[in-house]
């Protein structure tokens, strides 16, 4: 950039289109109307009401899901302690492995109904479905059951046993994914599980129901119940819960940790992040603007870790902020089912709106706002990849999680400045940094406060890393061997 | 003594001056390109430029006159049958063979292009290189394509092969001059990144991954590092350079796969045959055994397709 214009000179705008490639739903089963399921059964809701889950892409109805209510969570846990009781605390943890290694199977074998019903359901692209959330979802359940039976090398000289009753919440952004975090490390634990997915996202985990009756899972190990947050909170607050998991934004964070002040129970708590995405001079900058992409608009931005804040060196900044617009006109914006499709629907009417409401404070706030453009189709929920530039510490959209494809650019002279705008957020879940110095990256690394720290990469997981957050971004770790902890008592 | 270089630029970008390049990163991206759905309409519009993108090559031991005569025959007639396809933009030979091409593309709209400066190798002095070079020049070669001395690379002599590339430029005079940077012996892509850059900077029209000799030859991760630098050096200069990957590239799937990377690297203004080449000596057919399905629904066997 020796001219220092920041004009985009590029022309990405070719006469040579790809050929559309839609995945077929042809093999996909979905019923009109889903029960609860409780005690190796799918029953009918005490409360007799239903809600529909939609298409965010198109918003046609996929499903009508049953509203679990406090009678309807009283059957769930009653089943899953005396699952607890009878059965699975009981079985040799060898046996316990087994089942869920065959829950891990089965996933793997219908891999492709899952991922295009997560991406009918939830609006992300086929693409990201594919080849991060089934394929991670599968390698969650294969990890926690090796485990199941190598408990006491976990925890050398301890002797773990497990809590009882574990009552799971989960976010709609990674819907298999979040259910495979919490379902597998409790049950290789020996707990039994009360899971409640999202309200706009129940599908995957009602076919996880499928999955789990097809393992022969005995009944009552596994409940799954759909509803709103008011299911939720009967969860939490029910007395027969050993353990509370939640992973969703920090407010009701904060409203199940004020509930659960006071009383015995267990939690681990994965909330929100405003993740610092640092970019150096010396960072190999072509490979670095493709992490700031990923970083920010996998699944929409719909990503508790998104680095949403993106920390550019000065002497860099505009070659990384032209590289960064022209790479977004490449970015292919629509049809979640397509496979070219780089970035799909936003998941809700609600969720759009909020974003939508993040660009007009943000323009308010006076910061220069880029959008690719390009058109997205006329009904859905959709959403441009957005940058906000010209944006300082004390502006919103740099410190509220925005939960949408939307970067918030600052820049910094010197590393220390970096990693002081990194450290000054109310949350600490997650951070990348960019340099060919390895010296720099364990530098940064060690100084930001975060649960997370990827290097010259971002948004990579594993079900072998432990993941959770320092701050407000959350309580506990999930994943690896830190995730087994968070299911045992030990003595 | 070397003869003065006469460029723009007199000074070799050194390495520590060069951007850094991230394997894992590349390897990523390359990725993402090989999974767009190209098929149908859009397969077609890609094949027919493939094709005119070809620089048609045979660089044997044991060419003579009468297979680069049948070379350049299919250059001109790729498969008669097709309506609408456009010839290759290039016939690349030895120099000893220019002057056969010549006679034989008269009128064609067809390049000629040569390979000199002691191809594959480059072991030779910059005199007997220039020497080759203003051969095949007079012979009517309109691009040639040289390979930069890897081994003076490799030492560090950055300036020294520089110089030689800015050298050769003057010697091409209104031919068009393509460097090979052959990277398959370069080791890293951060030294594919330094000599692109090193080579546009002393003056080449095109870069070029490989004599096809030495393997691996064109791979993508290496052309897109290759495609970056152009990117950086136009931003700079506002010049353009041209890409030519080379050996390796023999099915059109691949090709089209390659073309998605220029697209969505450096845009429109690359996607023609003055700015990106394929160095191929058997990708054409295997592209027109592509065309003829599109056409009838139905693979040929090879033997409809003359190979020369």
């Amino acid at each position: 950039m020796s001219d220092g214009k920041n004009a985009i000179k590029l022309n990405y705008d070719t006469g040579w289109e790809y050929a559309a490639a839609p995945e077929s739903t042809d093999h996909i089963n979905i019923n009109d109307r889903y029960e609860l399921f409780i005690d190796g059964k799918f029953t009918a809701p005490k409360s007799g009401a239903y809600f529909d889950t939609i298409n965010p892409a198109n918003e046609k109805t996929l499903a009508s899901v049953a509203q679990a209510s406090k009678a309807d969570v009283n059957r769930a846990v009653k089943a899953a302690r005396g699952a607890y009781d009878n059965v699975w605390s009981k079985m040799k943890a060898a046996e316990r492995g087994k089942y869920i290694y065959r829950i891990a199977r089965i996933i793997q074998e219908r891999a492709r109904e899952f991922a295009v019903i997560e991406s009918m359901d939830g609006g992300k692209p086929i693409r990201e479905a594919r080849d991060v959330d089934i394929p991670l979802a599968a390698a969650h359940f294969f990890y926690y059951a090796g485990w199941a039976d190598k408990l006491d090398y976990a925890f050398p000289q301890k002797t773990p046993k497990p809590l009882g009753v574990a009552g799971q919440i989960i976010p709609w952004n990674f819907p298999l994914l979040m259910a495979a975090w919490k379902i597998a490390p409790a049950l290789a634990c020996g707990n039994t599980v009360v899971l409640k997915p999202a309200e706009t996202t129940p599908l995957t985990a009602l076919k996880l129901a499928e999955v789990i009756q097809a393992a022969d899972l005995p009944p009552g190990v596994v409940n799954i119940i759909t509803g709103d947050g008011s299911t939720g909170a009967a969860i939490v607050d029910h007395d027969d819960i050993d353990k509370v998991a939640f992973t969703g934004s920090t407010d009701v964070g904060r409203i199940i940790q004020r509930a659960l002040a006071g009383t015995d129970k267990k939690y681990t708590l994965e909330l929100g992040g405003k993740a610092a995405n640092i970019i150096f001079e010396d960072a190999p900058i072509d490979q670095a603007v493709e992490g700031i992409v990923n970083a920010i608009f996998f699944n929409q931005g719909h990503v508790c870790c998104a680095g949403s804040r993106l920390l550019v060196q000065e002497s860099v900044a505009k070659e990384v902020i032209t590289k960064l617009k022209e790479r977004m006109q490449t970015l292919v914006v629509g049809d979640p089912l397509d496979k070219n499709t780089d970035i799909g629907a936003i998941n809700s009417a609600a969720q759009l709106e909020r974003i939508n409401d993040y660009l007009a404070l943000g323009q308010k706030e006076g910061a220069e706002m880029y959008q690719a453009g390009g058109k997205t189709p006329k009904k859905g929920y959709w959403c441009q990849p957005t940058l906000f530039t010209d944006v300082a510490q004390s502006h919103r959209v740099v410190r509220e999680e925005i939960f949408g494809p939307v970067l918030a650019i600052q820049t910094f002279r010197t590393l220390d400045e970096a990693v002081s705008k990194a450290n000054n957020t109310q949350y600490g879940l997650s951070g990348g940094v960019w340099t060919d110095k390895g010296a720099k990256i364990f530098k940064v690394g060690q100084n930001i406060r975060a649960g997370v720290i990827w290097a010259n990469t971002f948004n990579k997981f594993d079900p072998t890393s432990p993941f959770g957050g320092y701050k407000e971004s959350g309580v506990g770790r999930e994943g690896g061997l830190h995730g087994l902890s968070a299911y045992v008592n030990l003595h | 003594m070397m003869p003065e270089a006469s460029t723009a630029e007199m000074s070799a970008p050194a390495p520590d001056h060069v951007s850094r390049v991230d394997q894992v990163g590349v390897e990523e991206r390359v990725a993402r390109f090989r999974t767009r759905s190209i098929k149908k309409s859009s397969k077609v519009h890609a094949l027919k430029l493939v094709l005119s993108q070809i620089d048609l090559t045979t660089l044997e031991g044991q060419d003579t006159p009468g297979k680069v005569r049948q070379l350049c025959q299919k250059a001109k007639h790729l498969h008669d049958t097709l309506p609408d396809i456009p010839h290759v933009a290039a016939v690349c030979v030895y120099p000893m063979m220019v002057g056969v091409a010549k006679k034989a593309l008269t009128d064609s709209g067809i390049h000629i292009a040569s390979v000199a400066t002691a191809f594959p190798s480059g072991m030779a002095t910059t005199e007997a290189k220039l020497e080759e070079i203003k051969l095949a020049v007079e012979e009517g070669a309109d691009e040639i394509d040289m390979v930069i001395s890897r081994g003076k690379f490799l030492q560090g002599e950055y300036q020294a092969v520089f110089d030689e590339i800015a050298l050769c430029k003057e010697a091409c005079g209104d031919a068009h001059l393509k460097v090979i940077l052959e990277t398959g012996e370069l080791g890293t892509l951060d030294r594919v990144r330094h000599a692109s850059d090193l080579a546009m900077h002393a003056g080449a029209d095109f870069i070029k991954t490989s004599t096809g000799k030495i393997q691996p030859a064109a791979t993508m991760p290496v052309t897109l590092v290759m495609l970056q630098a152009i990117r950086d050096y136009y931003y700079k200069t506002d010049r353009m350079v041209g890409m030519k990957p080379a050996g390796g590239i023999s099915k059109a799937k691949l090709a089209i796969q390659y073309l998605v990377m220029l697209r969505e690297t450096l845009g429109e203004a690359w996607m023609t045959p003055e700015w990106f080449r394929f160095g191929a000596s058997s990708l054409a057919n295997d592209v027109l055994m592509q065309l003829k399905k599109q056409e009838t629904g139905v693979y040929q066997s090879g033997d409809y397709f003359s190979k020369d």
